[in-house]
C-alpha cells in the first residue's frame, strides 16, 4: 500500500465516524467535550453554526452518527449522541448575543425562499449575515415545515420549535406567510437574484383498494393527517386504528392516535420487523405504548359495512428470498386475517410535487417529475434556481434539509458574486497537538467503560392523555455528564511520523485494541490479515506509513482505535502524537473570500 | 508510566485459546517503564507466548530481583505466582520454590546488572544445578535504574550516553551459559518478537535450564549511535543463526521446509520445535560449534541471536537427585515422617 495521505481533508474527517456519518458533519466530539465540561451553550453554538436546529434535532434528528459511532464497534452500544445534543439545548444560556450579526446596510441581492422548512431556514441564517434581503414564502401561517406538521407535540414541544425557527426569522427575514404559491413564473417575475425551493414532499400516497371509495371519509394520509392534528383541524379519532407502514411517520401517527381517541391502535406492515424502516428507537417508543405491530400482512381490501368502514382485510404472506438474492412474500395460504377499524392511516409514502412550476421556464423535471439537479451546487438547469430539502431529491430526514440548505447558499452566494458554483469551497480543518505534559492530553482520555445511559421518559399515564405533553424528559445533569464519558474522542487522530520512529514496538505493546502492526509491506486485502488482530472492516481504512529503517512499514487499523493516546504516550520520539482534527464544512460566509 | 489505565476494552475478534482466555487475560498492571523501553516487549512477548500455549496463569510462577528488568513481573500474568527477590538473588529464589513444588512453570526475570554483576554468582551455580526454568535476562548493557552507567554487559568500545567508552570486554551471559552446561540457550532482541516469541514458548516448554539473553534497548539511557545495545545498532547487527518455529503438542504439523535447510526437535511433552539454519554449517546441537559461530560473529561487531544451543539429553536438579515424583509441598505428615518402624528399616541398611 501506498503511504496514507494525510494532508486529504477527508482522510482525518472519515475517522471521526459520527461527523463523517452527519450529513452536515456537524463536529459531534468537540461539543460533548464541551458538554463534559458544562459549557452547554458553547456546545449549543457549535450544533448551531452546523445544523442550526440542536434543540429540534436533539429531539427528532435520525441520527445517523449513531449508526456509525465507533463506540458501537467496540461495545453494545453507540453513544447517546442525538440526546446529549438535546442536552446542550437544554441547559444553554441566552444565545440571541451570540447570533451573528446582520448587516443594516444590505448588498443588493434579493433571495427568494419558497417552503419555510429547515432547508430555507438554513439558507436564511447562511445569507442574512452576509448582506442579502430574504423574502420567505410559505403555505401555513407559521414557519417550521415538516418540522411543524409532521413532528407530534409530544417529541417536539412547541416551545422548542418556535424558540428555533424565531432564532433565524429574527435575522430579518420578510415573511410572506400563509401565501399559497400557485405559480413559479409570478414569483420570478418579483425579480429575484435566486430562488430556492425548499417546499418538501407534501404529497402522501394512497393505498388504493377495493372498498377505498365509500370508505374515503375514514382512510387518511399519513402525513396530511398530522399535519391536520398539528395544527389542531383534527382533534379526535376512532377508537379503533389501523396505521399502515413501517416508517417513522407510521410510528408517529400510531402514538398520535393514541392520544386522541385511539383505544385499539395498531400498526399492520407487509413485510418483516426487520425490514420496516423506522428508527429502532420510534419502533420501541411505540411498542412501550402497548400498540401491537404486525408483520408480514399484505393489505387487500377495506371493508365497509352500511357505508362505513368496519375492518381491514389482510393476506398472510412469509419472506423468501430468491436465488437473485431478492426479497419475495409469498402467500402462506392461511386464513386472511380481518382487522376490525374506524380508521385507517395510510404512512406508505410521501412525494414531492411541483404543479405550481410551470415547465416552460427552464427548470427541467425528469420522468419521475423530480427537478433535475447538480448534486453539489444544487442548482437546477435554471442558473438562478436552486432546491433543497425534500424537494430536491424526495423524501430524507431534517439534519440532510439543512445539509441541503447549507451547500444551497453557498451556491447562491457565489452565483450572486460571479463565482464559478461548481469550484465549491475547502472545508475549514486545523490539525494541532493536544500533548499538554509528557502523561498528559487536553482531552480526557480515560473513557469510561459504562454502557449507554438511557434518557428517562414521563409516565405513560400522563403522556397518553395529553398529546402535548413530551414522553422524553432529556437527560439530568448527571445522566449527561456521564454519558459524555463515553465518547471516545475520535476527533483526536493518532498522527504517526516515520521518520521519528525506532521501531521499539511499545506502541503495538500497549494498544487496547490491537490496532497497531509492523510488518512488511503488501497489499491492502493482504496486510489487513497481517495485522496483529485482523482488519475485517473494509469501510475503515488502514493508515500506513512510509518504509521505516528496517524495510517495514506501520500498519494502523482505524476501525477499532478507542483515541486514549497511549501509544503516543508510551512512544520514545513522538512519532505519535495525538492532534485534534477540527472540521467544518464551508459555509456561504467562506466560500467568497479567495 | 500513564495517568490512565489500559482501557479495558479489547479487539472484538481477538481469540480465545484452548483455556477460554485471550491474550489480554495474560496481562499484568500498567507499565511504569519508560516508553518505548525494551522490556516492556519482553512483557508482551511472554504475555503473547503463554496466551498462545493456554497456560493456565495460576501454575506459574515468576521470579525476579532488583533492577527495571526485575519490575516487569508485574506487568504480565497477574494472575500468576510472583516473587520479587533481593538484588542478584533470583536464582536462589528460583531454586528454592523450584525444589519445593516442581509442577509449576518457572519464569526467572532479570537483567543485566543483575545477573552478570551482582549475581553472577548466583546466576552461574543455577545454570549448572539445571533447575527447571526459563531464565530471561532483559540485557541493555546499563544500569538504567541508576541513571546509566555501564554494565557488565556492554560491548567494548560501547559508548554511554554521557559519552563514557566502555573499556573492558563484555560478560556473554549466552556463551556463560552454554560452558556452565545449559541445555537450551537463546539470543534474541525485544524488537523482533517473531523470533522472541517462539524461543520463550520453547524455552517454557524445555525441560531442564532454559536461558534468553534478550537484548532489551535502554530508550532513555543506552538508545544513541554510539551504543551497541541501542535499537539501530541491534536492528542493523544481529544475525539470525537459526530460526525456530514452535508447534505446540496439540496441533498438527503442517508446514513442510526445504531438506537440509530445516531441523526438527521434539520436546519431551511432544512439542515440536522447527530449526530453520540460516548458516550454512551451523549446529545448535553442538556446544563447540555454537560458541565457535557466537564468539566469531562479536569479532565482526554481529550479534548472534535465535536458538544457540540445545541439548535434550541432560537431566534436571529434580531427576539428579532422583527426588519423589510428588512435590515436596504436597507431600503429607505420614510421607514426612513415616514412624519408627521405617527409621528402623533405615538404621538397619547401615548396620
Amino acid at each position: 500500500m501506498k503511504p496514507t495521505n494525510t494532508d486529504d481533508p477527508s482522510y482525518f474527517h472519515k475517522v471521526v465516524d459520527c461527523q463523517w456519518a452527519c450529513p452536515a458533519h456537524t463536529p459531534v466530539p468537540e461539543y460533548i467535550r464541551l458538554i463534559a465540561e458544562k459549557r452547554y451553550t458553547d456546545a449549543y453554538m457549535i450544533n448551531w453554526h452546523s445544523n442550526v436546529f440542536p434543540g429540534i434535532l436533539g429531539r427528532t434528528c435520525d441520527r445517523p452518527c449513531e449508526p456509525a459511532c465507533r463506540r458501537g464497534r467496540i461495545e453494545e452500544q453507540p453513544v447517546a449522541i442525538c440526546r446529549l445534543k438535546r442536552v446542550a439545548a437544554d441547559y444553554k444560556s441566552d444565545i440571541r448575543d451570540r447570533i451573528p450579526e446582520v448587516p443594516k446596510k444590505k448588498n443588493g441581492k434579493h433571495i427568494a425562499l419558497i417552503g419555510a422548512g429547515p432547508a430555507a431556514l438554513t439558507v436564511a441564517r447562511d445569507l442574512l449575515p452576509l448582506g442579502y434581503e430574504i423574502t420567505l414564502f410559505e403555505r401555513d401561517a407559521v414557519s417550521g415545515g415538516a418540522m411543524r406538521t409532521q413532528i407530534p407535540r409530544f417529541r417536539l414541544p412547541i416551545e422548542v420549535l418556535n424558540e428555533e425557527l424565531n432564532y433565524v426569522l429574527d435575522m430579518g427575514v420578510n415573511c410572506r406567510f400563509g401565501e399559497e404559491i400557485t405559480s413559479m413564473k409570478s414569483v420570478m417575475s418579483e425579480g429575484y437574484d435566486a430562488i430556492f425551493i425548499g417546499t418538501g414532499a407534501p404529497l402522501g400516497k394512497w393505498l388504493d383498494l377495493p372498498g377505498h371509495s365509500d370508505a374515503a371519509d375514514n382512510i387518511h394520509t399519513g402525513i396530511e393527517w398530522l399535519a391536520n392534528v398539528a395544527f389542531e383541524h383534527v382533534t379526535s379519532i376512532g377508537k379503533k386504528v389501523i396505521v399502515l407502514g413501517g416508517g417513522n411517520t407510521a410510528m408517529d401517527c400510531c402514538r398520535t392516535s393514541k392520544r386522541i381517541g385511539g383505544k385499539d391502535v395498531s400498526v399492520v406492515v407487509r413485510s418483516g420487523f426487520d425490514d420496516m424502516k423506522a428508527s429502532p428507537w420510534e419502533i420501541e417508543d411505540a411498542i412501550a405504548e402497548d400498540i401491537p405491530i404486525l408483520n408480514f400482512h399484505v393489505p387487500k381490501r377495506y371493508i365497509v359495512e352500511n357505508g362505513k368502514l368496519v375492518a381491514m382485510e389482510f393476506e398472510k404472506v412469509r419472506k423468501e428470498v430468491d436465488e437473485n438474492g431478492r426479497r419475495q412474500l409469498i402467500p402462506t395460504g392461511e386464513e386472511p386475517a380481518i382487522i376490525p377499524c374506524d380508521d385507517v392511516i395510510c404512512a406508505i409514502g410521501q412525494e414531492n410535487s411541483f404543479p405550481w412550476i410551470e415547465r416552460d421556464l427552464g427548470i427541467e423535471f425528469d420522468k419521475w417529475e423530480v427537478p433535475v439537479l447538480n448534486k453539489a451546487t444544487y442548482q437546477s438547469t435554471h442558473e438562478n434556481v436552486f432546491f433543497g430539502g425534500d424537494a430536491a431529491f424526495g423524501p430524507d430526514n431534517i439534519i440532510t434539509a439543512v445539509a441541503h440548505g447549507h451547500d444551497a447558499a453557498v451556491s447562491i452566494h457565489m452565483s450572486c458574486e460571479g463565482q464559478d458554483i461548481n469550484r465549491r469551497p475547502d472545508p475549514l480543518t486545523n490539525l494541532s497537538s493536544q500533548k499538554m505534559g509528557i502523561h498528559q492530553w487536553s482531552y480526557d482520555n480515560d473513557i469510561s467503560a459504562d454502557f449507554r445511559f438511557a434518557v428517562p421518559h414521563a409516565d405513560k399515564e400522563q403522556t397518553l392523555n395529553d398529546i402535548n405533553v413530551e414522553v422524553e424528559l432529556g437527560f439530568d445533569e448527571q445522566l449527561a455528564l456521564n454519558e459524555t464519558q463515553r465518547c471516545l474522542n475520535c476527533d483526536v487522530q493518532t498522527v504517526f511520523t516515520d521518520k521519528l520512529c525506532i521501531e521499539c514496538d511499545a506502541c503495538v505493546d500497549i494498544c487496547p485494541t490491537d490496532c497497531i502492526t509492523f510488518t512488511q509491506n503488501s497489499e491492502e486485502s493482504e496486510l489487513r490479515l497481517d495485522m496483529l488482530s485482523p482488519a475485517e472492516n473494509t469501510e475503515q481504512d488502514l493508515y500506513v506509513s512510509g518504509t521505516l529503517t528496517t524495510g517495514r512499514i506501520m500498519a494502523k487499523n482505524e476501525d477499532l482505535c478507542l483515541h486514549c493516546g497511549l501509544c503516543a504516550e508510551r512512544c520514545p520520539t513522538n512519532a505519535w502524537d495525538m492532534h485534534k482534527y477540527l472540521f467544518n464544512t464551508a459555509k456561504a460566509q467562506d466560500s467568497c473570500q479567495s | 508510566m500513564s495517568y490512565i489505565n489500559k482501557p479495558k476494552f479489547k479487539h472484538p475478534q481477538l481469540q480465545t485459546n484452548d483455556i477460554g482466555l485471550t491474550r489480554r487475560d495474560y496481562e499484568g498492571t500498567l507499565t511504569t517503564l519508560c516508553g518505548g523501553c525494551g522490556h516492556d516487549s519482553i512483557s508482551a512477548a511472554i504475555i503473547q507466548a503463554s496466551a498462545e500455549m493456554s497456560l493456565e496463569p495460576h501454575r506459574i510462577a515468576k521470579i525476579s530481583g532488583i533492577g527495571c528488568s526485575s519490575k516487569i513481573p508485574s506487568y504480565f500474568l497477574s494472575k500468576a505466582h510472583g516473587f520479587n527477590s533481593v538484588h542478584g538473588r533470583m536464582p536462589s529464589v528460583a531454586t528454592g520454590a523450584n525444589i519445593a513444588n516442581k509442577e509449576l512453570s518457572y519464569i526467572g526475570i532479570s537483567g543485566d546488572g543483575d545477573s552478570a554483576s551482582i549475581g553472577l554468582g548466583q546466576f552461574c551455580h543455577i545454570v549448572r544445578r539445571r533447575v527447571n526454568m526459563l531464565y530471561i535476562v532483559a540485557n541493555n548493557g546499563t544500569y538504567g535504574l541508576t541513571k546509566g552507567q555501564l554494565s557488565a554487559t556492554a560491548d567494548l568500545g560501547s559508548r554511554t550516553k554521557s559519552g563514557e567508552e566502555s573499556l573492558f570486554d563484555n560478560i556473554d551471559l549466552a556463551t556463560l551459559a552454554i560452558e556452565l552446561g545449559a541445555s537450551f540457550v537463546a539470543r534474541s532482541f525485544s524488537g523482533d518478537k517473531k523470533q522472541l516469541v517462539p524461543l520463550i514458548q520453547a524455552g517454557l516448554t524445555h525441560k531442564g535450564f532454559a536461558f534468553i539473553d534478550v537484548v532489551s534497548p535502554c530508550v532513555t539511557f543506552n538508545n544513541t549511535d554510539l551504543s551497541t545495545h541501542g535499537y539501530k545498532n541491534t536492528w542493523e547487527n544481529h544475525i539470525v543463526l537459526s530460526e525456530v518455529d514452535f508447534v505446540p503438542m496439540r496441533e498438527e504439523i503442517t508446514t513442510s521446509y526445504a531438506p537440509g535447510k530445516e531441523k526438527e526437535i521434539t520436546l519431551h511433552d511432544g512439542s515440536v520445535i522447527h530449526l530453520h539454519k540460516t548458516g550454512s554449517n551451523y549446529d545448535p546441537m553442538d556446544k563447540e560449534n555454537a560458541l565457535h559461530h557466537i564468539n566469531a560473529y562479536k569479532k565482526q561487531g554481529k550479534i548472534a541471536t535465535g536458538l544457540l544451543y540445545i541439548n535434550q539429553t541432560t537431566s534436571d536438579l529434580h531427576e539428579l537427585q532422583d527426588t519423589v515424583d510428588k512435590p515436596f509441598n504436597s507431600l503429607g505428615c505420614h510421607e514426612l515422617c513415616p514412624g519408627d518402624e521405617a527409621l528402623g528399616d533405615i538404621n538397619n541398611t547401615f548396620r
